[in-house]
């Protein structure tokens, strides 16, 4: 690999942003400019450019950015259940992900283990995931709604349907994959079974299955927008959708840019797991 | 009839024939004897089933039919008396030297203090010549290096017998000769059973108490068992001075470049499974 400059890729990331900031200003200050003025009254009922007939302006950066500024220096208020802080929204989001994501490992992984090891048990479960693993998430929704009654818990349930099967396949591949001479090293320092799959199979299939989980962490944090979106209430996906209604596109624009941190520091977080269970063969 | 400490009985083992084919006899009817304290060498080409008798002495492979017994004792499965060196010094890669080292000495004594097992680990660890490289990780490691901590597992549970297969076969030829020396003096020490598989000549005269010469395969046999009356204790640097030395040497490769191949089809008259012929190609030349 050649000799990467961090200097030289930050300055040319930073003039990006520049001139990316700079042609959404000039595109959006030059958009805007209808003088003529309807009834004010019917005009503070469904905004100016409503009533104007024109569309409302795509905000410029100065004012998705004061927007910004407002959700991050207050970002947990709560007056109502309509106006929720950000932080708040991003909080209810992050809770469900954990939980089904933390529920899917609790199952994935276990199983993911047992399928690795016996070839029976891969040969009899192999058709189920494969018709389930690419059913999209979301499509899982009326049915949780149907029996579980709860909104709030259906969305647990999606992120948990969509983050079980690259954890369970990731494990199942790995424990497959044990070399065979590490097991016979093993068997030949006569460990038990349970001492073998603590000590020489988990570490040896534990870079691949903490793959599975940032993959499954990825796709639980693009599923659980839509899965709010749809169900409602609380959450980043209800924040936007909320916005969406509000015609509030600085607001949405904000909410998309935390959502790529928030997913981005989730996926860090697993890449440093990832390291930290790596190993040279 | 007294039986040899490892005694090697009749045994049979067959590899199902991909698709339709007729199952592939590797070897058929194997006997042989390892007595206690005894160095044994396996010597034959690729694919004669050198590696599957260590496995199935080891217990890791079973044989199809027929039996080892082992002081008395039926194989049947593996066990910390028969400790293996593999060729790929299949060292766990998230464990340090030490940590490998450690995980045998638990598997032997999983009632030792976290003291006392690190007490074990330097003393293995200083045996083979590794101080200093206990908290390197396999990669870290020289092949030789590597192979050094695979023997220093081995021998950390103690154990009755000593199997290696081709532990050597993947160093260069300066460090393989050091680790054979070391091998060498190691089990004079400690006494060891040892039964090692090789395709190196000058390897086997050095280490092996007997040698036992295998024909091609499938349906391999062992054609004639070379008895090294060679004296002990042999140094590398010394042993290719001895009286018959060289006899020995040939008659081992006369063996793998010609009658190996030969001999397949065709054992001689004399020849049988259960008593196979022993030569003693040194001792003639020496006196």
């Amino acid at each position: 690999m050649r000799t990467t400059r961090p200097l030289a890729s930050f300055a040319l990331a930073a003039l990006l942003f520049a001139l990316f900031v700079g042609a959404w200003q000039l595109s959006s200050s030059s958009g805007t400019g209808s003088g003529e003025m309807a009834d004010p009254e019917y005009a503070a009922l469904v905004g100016a450019a409503a009533a104007t007939g024109g569309q409302t302006p795509f905000p410029s950066p100065i004012e998705v950015g004061a927007r910004i500024w407002a959700h991050i220096a207050d970002p947990f208020y709560v007056r109502g259940t309509n106006d929720q802080g950000i932080g708040v929204q991003l909080g209810y989001s992050l809770a469900r992900v954990l939980a089904g994501f933390s529920l899917a490992a609790l199952l994935a992984i276990p199983l993911g283990f047992l399928i690795g090891m016996s070839p029976l048990l891969y040969g009899a479960l192999n058709p189920f995931i494969q018709v389930l693993r690419p059913i999209s998430p979301l499509a899982w929704m009326p049915l949780a709604l149907y029996t579980i009654r709860d909104s709030s818990v259906s969305s647990i349930f999606v992120i948990f349907i969509c983050s079980v099967w690259p954890m369970l396949l990731n494990t199942a591949f790995g424990v497959a994959s044990v070399r065979r001479e590490w097991l016979n090293v093993a068997r030949t320092l006569e460990c038990g079974a349970l001492r073998t799959a603590l000590r020489v199979i988990l570490p040896a299939a534990a870079p691949t299955i903490v793959t599975g989980m940032r993959i499954s962490i990825g796709i639980a944090w693009l599923v659980i927008v839509a899965a709010e979106m749809l169900v409602g209430g609380t959450g980043i996906g209800y924040f936007v959708w909320n916005q969406w209604n509000n015609l509030s596109l600085s607001d949405i624009v904000t909410a998309i840019l935390l959502i790529g941190v928030i997913g981005m520091a989730l996926d860090q977080i697993l890449a440093v797991a990832t390291r930290a269970v790596a190993y040279q063969e | 009839m007294r039986r040899p400490f490892v005694s090697v009985e009749g045994i049979t083992r067959r590899f199902p024939g991909i698709a339709d084919a007729a199952p592939q006899t590797v070897f058929d009817d194997l006997w042989f004897g390892i007595e206690e304290g005894e160095f044994v060498c396996l010597i034959g080409h690729s694919g004669c089933g050198k590696t599957t008798i260590l496995n199935i002495l080891a217990g890791l492979d079973r044989a199809d039919g027929g039996a080892v017994v082992v002081a008395g004792r039926e194989v049947d499965g593996p066990s910390l008396d028969r400790a293996v060196i593999f060729q790929s010094h299949a060292l766990l890669p998230w464990l340090t030297a030490e940590g490998n080292i450690a995980f045998a000495v638990r598997s032997r004594y999983p009632h030792w203090s976290r003291a006392r097992v690190a007490e074990a680990c330097r003393h293995w660890i200083e045996l083979v010549g590794l101080t200093g490289a206990g908290h390197k990780r396999p990669a870290q490691l020289s092949g030789g290096m590597k192979q050094r901590v695979g023997i220093a597992r081995a021998l950390a549970v103690s154990p009755k017998i000593l199997l290696m297969d081709e532990p050597f076969s993947a160093l260069d030829a300066l460090t393989r000769g050091t680790l054979q020396e070391e091998v060498n003096r190691i089990v004079a020490e400690t006494k060891l059973t040892a039964f090692m598989i090789t395709h190196d000549v000058d390897e086997a005269i050095l280490l092996a108490d007997r040698i036992l010469l295998m024909t091609n395969g499938p349906e391999a046999k062992i054609a004639e068992v070379v008895v090294n009356t060679l004296p002990r204790p042999r140094t590398r640097h010394d042993v290719h001075h001895l009286p018959g030395y060289y006899e020995l040497r040939n008659h081992i490769i006369d063996f793998l470049v010609d009658r190996a191949r030969r001999l397949r089809g065709a054992m001689p008259p004399q020849w049988s499974a259960r008593a196979v012929p022993e030569v003693r190609p040194a001792a003639a030349a020496a006196t």
